[in-house]
């Protein structure tokens, strides 16, 4: 038995020490061959596409003749926390700027990165109102998505940063961009009684409506495009007052190879790029690159508009203080006393 | 000196991979005090999401300790074609990532079901991914005690003129009864740490529907890690009351045996 113990904890001794020597190694095999760099590119999930084939054009450029890249995708924050606690990152392209903020703080971003000509944006889209095929209930205005039994699909806005972008649309539309605060938070109070499913994230809800829940959803116009692209049926409408959602790309200050970053950072706003993003659903930001056109909606307002993402963030959603949390919570005070709306 | 070096070994791997994560996350949520800690517990939503979590939790595990139970009782005591197939498959909820098995489960369970149960987005619909997560603890814990439990106890009991129940009542549940508790634990406590499985079928509605971890994903989503880790804290105590309590019966048992 004695024996047994013994041996077992040598066996335990050595597969950690092999461990470890294994670990070192790994990095001294990191680098690589000569003349050419490694970017790592951290990106948030939809324009994974776009990016594939934007890296590819670049590499054909004499400026990224030598550039390799590693790319990472996912849910924009945890993008962006992952890159926070550590993950190494050369060019960061998240959803929305909040996701950028959290590494200006902490002194990984620097703080003028949003001082361009496109302040730090690379694209642009719209939030649209995604219904089923040919629209059979005929959904195409804010005020439409009230009307009797129909139901809206739109993420949970405290799980998906991205969602607060749908929340903000509504509010904007229904507020006149932000004036009359207070029409708007009724319209969200009157619109969250519609809303049968709160996935954790936009992919999540889409899924939710393709498998054939809700009338309605909200969606950004580049994923309503990039569902049609893969052959799902629904439709979208551009409404006439929505929100213009802005994506940001920064080089972060740690980066090794700041010129190749700069490098690509500027060829994401070049024709060349800008159409590609273009063709993948995405507004270009530059003007006359050419590719698919978008509707311009009539009364279009901006983030800066309704007074700023950090403002915004605390008056809205707050878990405890905001108005979203508020709705939330009258909405299950409601709907624990009534039959279960999602019947 | 042997014994002293398994101990070690066992300690500091211990330390390494369970506690000293868990005293971080606890460590995390106690940085801003304790009434932070529990002021984010009784936020409205954390608070909702909890008590639907311990809620389902206990219903998975006196569910699935039964059923878990008569499908281990089946396994060892029935002979039938394709048992060791079954067998087999018990344990298939431990391998598919468990956003699958929601994905899966929606599909079958959701609006469209080709069965017509309609559970998604609701209470039921939470309860049914947990008991399909947690169905193989309680099975795979039984399973072996029965195996080994001896059949000349029973034949006693029956020659002496206890009926089927009697036996069942005073020779084998004595003797299942540690392992179906553990198995109970087990289901419970992974239920209410699950995230993926629920996360899809339960339509993550908060004040209804939203479990705890997803609530956390929310908090996290806010950049409230301190509320995160404050309400998995309230996760980890009540898992950790939970184990301490089943132990304690058991010992209790042990002794009135």
């Amino acid at each position: 038995m004695r024996q047994t113990t013994r041996t077992v904890a040598a066996l335990a001794a050595m597969v950690l020490a092999g461990g470890l020597a294994g670990c070192g190694s790994a990095d001294a095999s990191g680098s690589a061959g000569a003349g050419t760099v490694t970017l790592s590119l951290v990106a948030y999930s939809t324009p994974q596409a776009a990016y594939k084939k934007i890296i590819k054009a670049f590499q054909a450029t004499p400026a990224g003749k030598n550039v390799k890249f590693k790319e990472s995708y996912g849910a924009s924050g945890d993008q962006s926390r992952a890159v926070d606690s550590g993950l190494k990152a050369d060019v960061v392209a998240f959803s929305l700027e909040p996701d950028i903020t959290r590494l200006v703080k902490d002194g990984l971003v620097a703080s003028d990165w949003n001082s361009g000509q496109y302040r730090g944006m690379v694209t642009d889209s719209v939030v649209v109102i995604a219904t089923r095929k040919g629209n059979p209930k005929h959904l195409r205005t804010w005020d439409d998505l009230l009307g009797d039994g129909i139901q809206v699909i739109t993420p949970n806005p405290f799980t998906s940063g991205g969602a607060r972008w749908n929340v903000l649309a509504a509010y904007g539309a229904k507020s006149d961009k932000g004036a009359d605060k207070a029409a708007g938070v009724a319209y969200l109070r009157e619109l969250f009684p519609h809303v049968a499913v709160q996935d954790n994230s936009a992919r999540a809800s889409l899924q939710t409506f393709v498998n054939g829940k809700g009338d309605a959803m909200l969606a950004y116009e580049n994923d309503a495009i990039f569902a049609q692209h893969n052959g799902q049926a629904l439709d979208y409408t551009v409404p006439d007052d929505t929100i213009l959602i802005e994506n940001p790309v920064a080089v972060t200050r740690n980066s090794e190879h700041p010129t190749e970053a700069k490098a690509f950072l500027d060829f994401l706003l070049t024709p060349t790029a800008q159409k590609i993003f273009a063709e993948n659903g995405y507004r270009p930001i530059v003007q006359g690159v050419g590719g698919p056109g978008f509707p311009t909606p009539a009364k279009l307002f901006t983030i800066k508009d309704l007074g700023g993402w950090t403002a915004l963030n605390k008056d809205f959603f707050d878990a405890n203080s905001g108005v979203m949390a508020g709705i939330e919570q009258r909405l299950g005070v409601a709907t624990s006393a009534a039959p279960s709306p999602a019947k | 000196m042997g014994t002293g070096l398994g101990v070690g070994t066992a300690v500091l791997y211990l330390s390494l991979i369970v506690l000293i994560p868990l005293a971080a996350v606890v460590w995390r949520a106690g940085g801003q005090g304790i009434g932070y800690v529990w002021q984010a517990i009784r936020t409205p939503d954390s608070w909702a999401a909890l008590e639907l979590t311990l809620v389902a939790s206990v219903i998975v595990a006196l569910v699935n300790v039964v059923m878990g139970t008569v499908i281990a009782w089946v396994l060892v005591r029935d002979r039938f074609p394709g048992k060791a197939i079954v067998d087999m498959l018990i344990d298939l909820p431990f391998a598919l990532p468990t956003i699958v098995a929601g994905l899966v489960l929606l599909a079958l369970y959701g609006a469209n079901s080709p069965l017509h149960v309609n559970l998604a987005y609701s209470e039921a619909g939470v309860v049914v991914a947990l008991l399909f997560v947690t169905l193989p603890f309680v099975v795979r814990t039984v399973q072996p005690v029965l195996l080994e439990l001896d059949r000349d106890m029973e034949q006693a009991a029956y020659s002496l003129g206890a009926g089927q129940w009697v036996t069942f009542r005073r020779i084998i549940l004595p003797n299942l009864a540690p392992a179906m508790l553990s198995g109970a634990g087990l289901a419970f406590t992974r239920s209410i740490a699950e995230f993926g499985s629920t996360v899809l079928i339960s339509g993550n509605i908060p004040f209804k529907t939203q479990v705890a971890a997803v609530n956390v994903a929310g908090r996290i989503e806010s950049d409230n890690l301190t509320g995160a880790a404050a309400v998995s804290t309230a996760l980890l105590l009540v898992a950790f009351v939970v184990l301490i309590m089943l132990d304690l019966v058991q010992r209790w048992a042990g002794r009135r045996d």
